[in-house]
């Protein structure tokens, strides 16, 4: 009798969870009644996200997700930094255990169409590029025949080397770590002639390397890298604000708009400033999931997209980075959002 | 009515208990595959085995096996595997030796050497494998020099932070019949010394064996060379650039990885051989000097053949352990299965249920055939109760 009673509620248990259908409420949803967004990030890149001594983090991709999070809740500190590795991240974010991935993680074809991710804008033009040792007397890539290089396992840099070094004809030998510390490590201690990483990820390695002024960065950056935060596909509604409050960061700037005049903008004669920070409600529905003065609410809470790139990466931070193709169409850089219209 | 009969008859009930049970658990466990199909498919996530087909675009600098940037992720995970096995082989082998070694040293009634053992085992066992690993990783690096200032040993052998370099045996056609002699020779060589033991057994009487052993091995391979001529080319290895290339190489990636676990799973195997030698009973030690027989062949002997039995069965749980250890290997830069699959290959093609299934499958395989054989032999040893 006591077996077949434990297979009856075997049997029955079976039967709920298949009938059992998920939860379908939307993230956003999700995150206001969680009350804080939950961003995958990778907190060992220092100027991306990294938390500082006192455990605060700071960051490019910290600094976006507190654009979400003041978007949503008013508040920039209503965000769980979610530390994640390069094998964990994609899966982190496909069973719904980050709302946003913002982890320097690059755009391509293959993470866009084939896992289940949408990528809701570009944060960062980068390119791969490499680092060496000056005693080595190499002055270009190509004369890069034969040398060790140390890279990160399982990151699109293992194969745009592979894909270069192949296309010129060139052998190397791969030295392949789980961390991105431990294969810099390693590279300083002589036993790869190469570093190789995104070429603000290089910048900001240096500066921890045990004597920075004996590397040099090889001026060729080759392959395209454009960083930028992913969200879960399916969730139109989630796709959008996370789409539109990186949108409405660099609209600020092109306009003028920043944390500190944006109170004097309410102000503004202007139409686009006046759409972007919610005093003209002419194109804003409620189906957009936020309240018309969301875009004001970013702004003025983290700032736009310069404030945020010279608190995090500018020219006067460690990494010491100038703008280059992360500045304003209007003047010369990438950064072309569409209006706010 | 026969069907109460059939009802009360407790095999019956037991097969169809059973029957039941397997059901309740093939369903559950098609239910679980079916589920996540349907979740992965809504979700937009590929799935499915197609993408082992398809080039893998990385390269790998320790294989086994030929491998390049166009072979698929089907061969890249061959490689992996051929790794895994080629580090956990040579690594079960070392640790055991040492492990012996050490066990047998911690035994010792010489108060320094058993002391030392002590302390090493202490040390080995108390300091998290990991750590272990990245320190030989770090010792092993800092004091080689770069490739241009390699050590260099006879202009053949050359020692540097990029690995020891050796020279190749590149066999040219008519090497055959040298290596055929070499095999014959071996071969015969066994089987003699295999025959001495029998021979003595029966008459008693001690055969010469190691200088003939030796002769059988190393002459018929020389004669026919000397007739034949040389016959052997070695590929040296030569600086070019960067690195030397060609010639055996032997990186310093796996020396760590091999280093680390060999010392790690010798420390527990040094217990497990003293806890199965104060195992056998102290009459048989004292039997054996009642005998006139001295220390060595005691242990050798009397001792070590019985204490076998209590030593193989958590043997199997070391040797498992160390397989499952290697796969650290990623620490180091070591291209083992975990690193190559379930670390460059889950990331570059998204599909993490299918890898590490396939990842996990293949560690079962391998501990279970591990776990096989040593219970055979557990079984061969074990004391057959009248």
């Amino acid at each position: 009798m006591r077996f077949t009673t434990a297979i009856a509620l075997a049997l029955t248990a079976l039967a709920g969870a298949a009938l059992a259908t998920p939860a379908s409420a939307g993230i956003l949803d999700n995150v206001k009644q969680r009350g804080q967004l939950l961003c995958g990030v990778s907190g060992k890149v220092p100027g991306f996200s990294a938390p500082d001594a006192k455990g605060v983090w700071s960051g490019l991709d910290v600094d976006y997700c507190r654009a979400v999070a003041a978007a949503i809740f008013n508040d920039p500190e209503k965000v769980k930094f979610v530390p994640v590795t390069t094998t964990e991240r994609f899966t982190a974010l496909q069973s719904g255990e980050i709302d946003v991935l913002a982890r320097n993680t690059t755009w391509t074809f293959s993470r866009d169409a084939n896992i289940g991710l949408d990528f809701v804008g570009i944060m960062f033009h980068d390119g791969q590029g490499f680092m060496v040792n000056k005693k080595l007397g190499v002055n270009s890539v190509k004369g890069l025949n034969g040398a060790s290089i140390c890279i990160q396992n399982g990151t699109t840099t293992e194969q745009v080397v592979s894909d270069y070094f192949a296309a010129n004809g060139m052998k190397y030998e791969p030295v392949a770590f789980e961390s991105a510390d431990e294969a810099a490590k390693i590279y300083d201690s002589g036993r790869c002639d190469v570093y190789t990483t995104d070429a603000s990820g290089l910048a900001a390695r240096r500066t921890t390397l045990s004597n920075p002024k004996d590397h040099v960065i090889l001026p060729e950056i080759i392959s395209k890298e454009p960083l930028g935060p992913a969200v879960r596909q399916g969730d139109q509604q989630w796709s959008h604000i996370t789409r539109w409050v990186l949108f409405a960061m660099i609209n600020a700037e092109e306009l003028g708009v920043n944390s500190k005049n944006v109170d004097q903008m309410k102000t503004s004669k202007n139409p686009d400033i006046r759409r972007l920070i919610g005093e003209d409600d002419s194109v804003y529905s409620d189906k957009f999931g936020l309240t018309k003065d969301w875009a004001y609410r970013t702004i003025k809470l983290v700032g736009n997209y310069g404030e945020v790139f010279d608190r995090n990466v500018g020219p006067e931070t460690g990494l010491g980075l100038q703008r280059g193709p992360n500045q304003l169409w209007i003047k010369g850089g990438l950064l072309f959002a569409p209006p706010l219209r | 009515m026969p069907l109460s009969r059939y009802l009360r008859d407790r095999k019956i009930r037991g097969y169809a208990v059973q029957a039941v049970v397997l059901a309740v658990i093939l369903l559950g466990g098609t239910w679980l595959v079916l589920n996540a199909a349907e979740n992965l498919r809504r979700a937009g996530i590929a799935s499915g085995f197609a993408f082992l087909d398809k080039p893998a675009g990385f390269e790998i600098s320790f294989k086994l096996i030929d491998f390049s940037a166009r072979s698929t992720y089907a061969r890249a995970f061959f490689v992996g595997l051929t790794n895994t096995l080629l580090v956990a082989s040579l690594g079960i082998v070392f640790a055991t030796i040492l492990g012996f070694i050490v066990g047998v040293a911690r035994l010792s009634r010489n108060w320094l050497l058993s002391r030392l053992a002590a302390t090493y085992i202490g040390t080995i066992r108390n300091i998290p494998l990991m750590l272990q690993l990245m320190f030989w990783y770090i010792a092993m690096l800092t004091p080689l020099p770069m490739p241009r200032n390699a050590i260099n040993l006879g202009d053949a052998v050359f020692l540097s932070n990029r690995g020891l370099f050796m020279p190749r045996p590149d066999p040219a056609a008519d090497f055959w019949p040298v290596a055929v002699a070499f095999v014959l020779g071996l071969a015969a060589a066994i089987v003699y010394g295999l025959w001495t033991q029998t021979n003595w057994r029966r008459t008693g009487k001690r055969l010469p064996v190691l200088w003939p052993v030796l002769g059988l091995i190393v002459l018929p391979a020389l004669v026919v060379r000397i007739i034949g001529g040389p016959v052997l080319d070695f590929e040296m290895p030569r600086l070019a650039g960067f690195n030397f290339a060609g010639g055996l190489r032997i990186p310093p990636e796996f020396l760590a990885l091999w280093l680390a676990l060999t010392l790690y799973s010798a420390g527990f195997i040094a217990e497990t051989v003293r806890a199965g030698i104060k195992a056998v009973a102290h009459g048989q030690v004292e039997a054996a000097r009642a005998l006139g027989l001295p220390s060595g062949p005691t242990m050798r002997r009397i001792v070590i053949p019985q204490a076998m039995r209590v030593i193989v069965p958590p043997m199997t749980s070391q040797y498992l352990n160390l397989l499952k250890n290697s796969s650290l290997a990623v620490i180091v830069g070591f291209p083992d299965l975990v690193a190559v699959f379930a670390g460059s290959t889950l990331n570059q093609t998204g599909q993490s249920i299918e890898t590490l299934a396939i990842t996990m499958a293949v560690f079962l395989i391998i501990s279970l055939t591990i776990s096989g054989l040593m219970n055979w032999y557990n079984r061969r040893v074990a004391l057959v109760e009248r």
